[in-house]
Formats: structure tokens, sequence, C-alpha cells
């Protein structure tokens, strides 16, 4: 675990007075603020490093403490705690369990300098953002198989000790976002409870390329083949369809193969395109009587 | 169909702390809609996330609503723009473009 200089973090030396704090609290407040940074892990990581200055800065006793032991911390006693000590620097903990799942942004984190300095967070910087009406947004990621994402199938979550059950339509794309109503925090007050967001990351160690509904994928045919035509066997995302390849094709021509695509999202039974580029694999290590045969082809022309 | 839950504006000024003419000024710029039922103002239960948002922006980094209306085109935009690079890296990887 590091000292922290907050002086630094809001950019303001050590004597600075209460309304240059104020001032340069709120600018970094507005570079950073997750609303105008959304998706933005950097800027909320620093948000927080901000916040967490401030709150040190902008209260004159904390700040007091701060001056006297800050660079000390580690020799003054009164700040030692049990079991405090094996950080690893600026790290953040979640102050509860979410099972997994991250709280969206909630402003309830502190880095191990400060809570070995002040102890846990006490009414947190933001009080007036804590759930008094409507329920806290829930934000989680779900990494899931392209395979998986070509079928609708069912899925059972464990958000908060609460098993959701959900059915994830085919053709969800990668990145999506899912909302599930109600599933986020309880609300307050009468007020709603939160919402459940799910992103979607899909991984895919296919040899085909998805974009939307439309997939991508070459397939390597042989020189003969490719001059000559003839029938080959090519891999489709769900099987194996037979081609004929007309004589005289060139590499890089694309097939289209209808509806062999990625199943449409939320469409039953609709799939998009498979696209084939063809790739002419020559012949290696040719023999003397092949060398010769080519240089014949050759003169011919 | 599911019903629309409506919740007062009064109830949302109460918990939020802000003042109704706040929730005027963005209704006023198109912002948010409120819902008019005999004369008493609601929000739609789905929206409030949205005006939670700009209540934060209003509280935390005293914008004013003009200056959030800028802030809600600008974030569209991103997002936009985001979804457009994000498929653009992905035509790119198909071509075979390192990331």
């Amino acid at each position: 675990m590091d000292f922290i200089d907050y002086y630094q973090t809001l950019g303001i030396d050590k004597n600075a007075t209460e309304a240059d704090i104020k001032k340069a609290y709120r600018k970094l407040a507005r570079k950073y603020h997750p609303d105008v940074n959304p998706g933005d892990k950097d800027a909320e990581q620093k948000f927080k490093e901000v916040n967490e200055a401030n709150e040190v800065l902008s209260n004159a006793e904390k700040r007091k403490q701060y001056d006297k032991y800050g660079k000390d911390w580690k020799h003054a006693e009164q700040f030692e705690k049990a079991g405090a000590g094996a950080g690893q620097g600026y790290s953040y903990r979640q102050r509860e369990d979410t099972g997994g799942f991250g709280e969206g942004f909630s402003g309830s984190d502190y880095s191990d300098f400060f809570e070995s300095m002040f102890g846990g967070s006490a009414g947190g910087f933001r009080q007036g953002r804590s759930a008094k009406f409507r329920g806290q947004d829930f934000h989680a990621e779900l990494e899931l198989d392209i395979r998986d994402a070509y079928q609708t199938h069912p899925q059972v979550l464990t958000v908060n000790g609460e098993k959701i059950r959900l059915t994830i339509a085919a053709g969800i794309a990668d990145g999506q976002t899912i909302k599930i109503k109600g599933k986020g925090g309880p609300g307050a007050n009468g007020g709603p409870n939160g919402d459940l967001y799910i992103k979607f990351n899909i991984r895919n160690e296919t040899g085909f390329h998805r974009e939307g509904d439309q997939l991508y994928a070459n397939v390597e045919i042989d020189l003969y083949t490719a001059i000559l035509g003839g029938e080959i066997v090519a891999e489709t995302f769900d099987g194996k369809v037979k081609l004929k390849v007309a004589p005289e094709t060139q590499a890089g021509t694309k097939v289209r193969l209808k509806g062999k695509g990625f199943p449409v999202y939320k469409n039953e039974g609709e799939f998009g395109d498979l696209i084939l580029t063809y790739t002419i694999k020559n012949p290696t290590n040719l023999s003397t009587e092949e060398k010769k045969l080519f240089e014949q082809l050759k003169t011919l022309r | 169909m599911a019903v629309t839950n409506l919740i007062l504006i009064e109830t949302l000024c109460t918990h939020y702390e802000v003042e109704v003419s706040f929730i005027d000024s963005l209704s006023d710029l198109g912002l948010i809609e409120v819902h008019t039922v005999e004369e008493i103002r609601y929000l739609p239960e789905e929206k409030v996330t949205n005006l939670e948002k700009m209540i934060r922006l209003h509280q935390e980094l005293e914008v004013n609503p003009e200056g959030i209306d800028v802030i809600m085109n600008l974030l569209e935009k991103v997002d936009r723009l985001s979804q457009e690079l994000a498929e653009a890296k992905n035509s790119l990887r198909r071509m075979g473009f390192p990331e």
C-alpha cells in the first residue's frame, strides 16, 4: 500500500485554501464524472480518486490529520490496524460482495490508504446519492461463447443472492446490453427498484468472423479445382455444405450462402448470410515431371 | 401490455431535493416528458433513470438545464460514434488488420 498525495490528485499545493480545493475538485469532477464518461473505467477510477482526495482535504479535521500523519502513516501507531498493510497500492475494495457483479457507480470505494488512515467509509463522499427513492441500477457483464449466442437458451444468474432466470435469444450481439427491469437495488420510500443491466461479451474462437447477422469465412481450394472446377465440402457454422466450384475460379472470389449466417436477434427462424472467400492453395514440392508440365503450360500461354 | 407506472412529479422533487421549476425547465427543453392526468403531473417510471442522471449533472456538477441539454445531445452522439467505431474495428479485423 502506498502513500497517496491528495494534493497532487487535485493538482493544488499544500497551502491551498478551502476555496482552492473546492474549485479544483469541481473542475476535475466535471471532467471525470461517470455520467459524462459512460463506460470509461479509467475516468471512473480517476473520479474515485478525486472524490477521496476531496473528502479528506475539504474536511478540516481530516486534512489536519492527513497533513500531520499522512507521510508517516506507516509509523503512526494510531493508524495501524491488524491485517492492514497487505494491500497493493491504490487498490479499491467493494463495500459489499455483489456476487461478482459491479454495483454500477456507487461511490462506496476507498483506497486501502484511506481506510487504514480514516477507517472504513462513514457517510461516503456522496451523501446526496444514496438510494432514497429509486433503487440503484446494477451492471453486470456476461461472457458468452458465440456457439451459445447462436441458439436461444436459458441462463440462470445469481445477483446479490437472488437467482434470475433469463432466456437469451439467439443472435445477441457482442457488446449488446439487455435490461432486466426491477432486478437492481431496492427502492426506498415507495420508489421503484433499480434495473439490472447485463452486457454481453461474445467470445469467438471459430474460424467465422461475425458482422451483425453476416458470417464470413475463408475456404481453401486447391489449384486444380480452382482451374478445372469441381465440388468441395465447406464448413458452415452448423454443418457442412457441398459447393460447386466453377472452372477458372480466381483467388478472392466470394460466394454468398443465403440463410447460412447468424440468426437475426428476436426474429426466430431468420438468418443472415454466410460469405465465403476462396483462397487458392498452390502445390509445393513439385516433381521434375510436374515442373516440366508447368513449363509446357507456360509456353502454351 | 405492460402497465406504465406513473410517479408524481412532487414525489420526485421531494425525494431528489429538486425544485419543481427545475423539472419544468427540463420539460420545456423537451428533455423529459411529463404526463398530465386530471391536472396532476407525472413522470413514467422508466424515465426516472434518465431524470436521475440529469439531476446528478445539476446537483453534483452545477450544470443548468440548457447545459444538460447540450450534454445529453453530446452523450447520444458519443454513444452512436462508439458503436460505429466498434463496428468499423470489427470489419477491419475481418480484413486482417490487427487492432
